[in-house]
């Protein structure tokens, strides 16, 4: 059901056509010198037109954000930009109440998100790959909350945890006064609320890899176990999950990325109050907020982005690195 | 088709099967559940929900809510300013990223792992990492005539870019894989006889990317119909916004009716839930194209 054969041979390409090879090894100039000086510039303009959008718009102001972090800036003129050096992170690593508060929420998020909707959709995705009858109809049911915009995520579940009038109050009978619980706004139980509802979309999806991950296994290692007299359990544990490996690489990076990138949810919910901030929901407030911390904000935007790429660069070197020696 | 085979070989059924279906079933009740619950709200009066409680047998269900959601907030405006900002969005970033893919799949000029590395880390950075400077330039940038605006803040045109800037990462990566599976005799073939370097492009290798190119704008189109925080920044105007972010406004205009807020949320999945129906299939290759790797 995956279309994954663009990915199983990559570099097929690299591969020096016959005839081709006469300045001997110097594989990887391609079609270099059959172009024309009109081509050269096609091509030119071809990598460096989106080259040039995709730089301006994501590097430059990842850049920006790391500059703006050293001053403070209220936004009207350049002239008002000041130099304050190491100042908005001394106050944002000593003074905001906030702060640590929402590095802890985004971990949880992580450490939530990675042990029970991920396993979960694992165990879900060798189940329906049993060649089980009404497979597809199961998997659309697990996958829907993924296809769905996590706005309108966070509005179905209010209906759930609402205190007066949703579904688990109103079973439990916790919507009269004096008997509320309030998933959204004590501070003690919003996070796990908001966290039920991540996980029910986030299984779905680790699902969907996690099967796509399952049809490269090698059917004859399974059958290679069985005849050995393992049993379903032993066969998952020694011979595919060992094999899911590039899977499991994947399915962390996701994770990861998707806890530092949890906001929209959280906006809907209850707009990041007490016992949910999170760092993104601090980035945002000090621009969308009243009051305009542009330096103060970034600085925020620099923890995030150094977390952010402590992960994806090491993942794509290695990604990169297997791809140019295969 | 695993269903098909499973019927002609008519294995014995064993209990442990059965037991396996009923756990699926009852997990995928779960998981619909608060769908359901969402629609059956959507279904009520208000009137009947606010007297009997919401866990109740219901006396009239219609279909009024979705109507008055509709009309009363105008939604047909607000999918017209998301078919404004994700029609041309799809387009241009599946143009440039198929553009990018070309050169670094067919023209080893070295650069091109290091280009794929800038775009695809690009595409994974959190949106909050870069929202201080873009806001700050986007409200720089005036483009008087241009956009209603007279700058890229608040407008269709600077959403679009953004859209365009931020997914060309992934859309890149994939189709540029794809693209080193054509053989490259195709190419070099077509070099010889003089073809130009567009012609190889546009003519030759882009319509071998059907497949791949299909699944990504059925993913692109989902994802920038969902997305939520770049509207919700970079537009002010409330008349402005693409349906997702505005439902967030409609939400506190009507935060007293619960059932109306279930039906305008409804709505808004309906366009997502119908592509993900027709086109499941582009949609998973799609998402598994990109994460097959590692």
């Amino acid at each position: 059901m995956t279309t994954n054969t663009p990915t199983k041979s990559p570099e097929a390409a690299a591969v020096p056509p016959p005839g081709t090879a006469s300045d001997t090894k110097r594989v990887p100039q391609g079609h270099r010198r059959l172009l024309t000086r009109r081509d050269r510039l096609t091509l030119g303009l071809m990598a460096g037109l989106p080259t040039i959008l995709h730089v301006a718009l994501v590097w430059v102001t990842a850049l920006a954000s790391i500059a703006l972090a050293f001053t403070t800036w209220d936004g009207i003129g350049f002239d008002a930009i000041k130099w304050v050096g190491l100042d908005n992170f001394r106050e944002l690593f000593t003074n905001n109440p906030q702060f640590w508060p929402a590095v802890e929420h985004n971990v949880v998020w992580f450490v939530v998100l990675i042990l029970i909707p991920t396993p979960l959709g694992l165990f879900l995705a060798v189940q329906l790959d049993k060649k089980i009858r009404f497979s597809r109809v199961y998997q659309t049911a697990f996958f829907l909350p993924v296809v769905l915009s996590m706005a309108v995520i966070g509005f179905v579940w209010q209906l759930v945890y609402n205190p007066d009038t949703g579904l688990i109050n109103s079973l439990i009978g916790a919507n009269e006064p004096g008997k509320y619980i309030d998933w959204i706004g004590d501070p003690d139980l919003n996070l796990w609320a908001i966290l039920i509802a991540a996980s029910w979309r986030h299984t779905g999806y680790m699902m969907i890899l996690y099967l796509a991950g399952l049809k490269g296994v090698d059917p004859a290692l399974r059958e290679a176990s069985a005849l050995d007299g393992a049993g379903e359990w032993q066969t998952f544990k020694n011979v595919i999950f060992p094999t899911l490996r590039p899977t499991n690489t994947i399915v962390l990076v996701v994770t990861i990325i998707e806890a530092l990138r949890a906001f929209d949810l959280v906006f809907v919910f209850n707009k990041g109050a007490e016992g949910t901030e999170l760092l993104s929901i601090l980035v945002t407030n000090n621009i969308i907020g009243e009051s305009s911390r542009i330096g103060y904000g970034s600085a925020i935007a620099v923890v995030l982005l150094l977390i952010s790429l402590a992960v994806i660069i090491p993942y794509l070197v290695a990604t990169f690195r297997k791809e140019r020696r295969a | 088709m695993s269903t098909a085979l499973a019927v002609k070989k008519r294995t014995p059924v064993r209990p442990a099967r059965i037991l396996l279906h009923v756990f699926l079933a009852s997990m995928a009740l779960a998981w619909l559940a608060p769908l359901l619950w969402a629609v059956y709200a959507a279904l009520r009066p208000y009137s009947e929900t606010s007297e009997k409680g919401y866990v109740s047998w219901p006396d009239t269900l219609t279909f009024e809510n979705f109507t008055n959601a509709f009309t009363q907030s105008d939604m047909t405006h607000y999918f017209g300013n998301t078919m404004l900002i994700a029609v041309p969005a799809v387009l241009l970033t599946l143009f440039l990223s198929s553009m990018v893919a070309f050169y670094v799949s067919r023209f080893d000029f070295r650069v091109n792992l290091f280009l794929l590395l800038v775009f695809t880390a690009g595409n994974l950075l959190p949106q909050q990492v870069i929202i201080t400077p873009l806001y700050r330039l986007y409200l720089l940038v005036d483009l008087p005539g241009i956009t209603m605006s007279g700058k890229l803040y608040d407008s269709a045109l600077g959403l679009v870019l953004i859209h365009v800037a931020f997914q060309s990462g992934f859309c890149a990566f994939v189709l540029s894989n794809y693209m080193k599976m054509l053989p490259h005799e195709l190419t070099e073939a077509a070099l010889v006889d003089g073809a130009s370097v567009w012609r190889l492009y546009w003519q030759i290798t882009l319509p071998l990317c059907k497949p791949a190119m299909a699944a990504l704008a059925t993913l692109l189109s989902i994802w920038i119909y969902n997305d939520f925080f770049w509207a919700l920044v970079l537009i002010s105007t409330g008349e402005n916004m693409p349906i997702t972010s505005a439902l967030n406004n409609l939400s506190g205009q009507y935060f007293t009716d619960p059932n109306l807020i279930a039906a305008g949320a409804l709505i808004t999945a309906v366009p997502v839930l119908i592509v993900y129906f027709l086109l499941q299939r582009q949609f998973v290759s799609g998402l598994t194209l990109g994460a097959n790797k590692g």
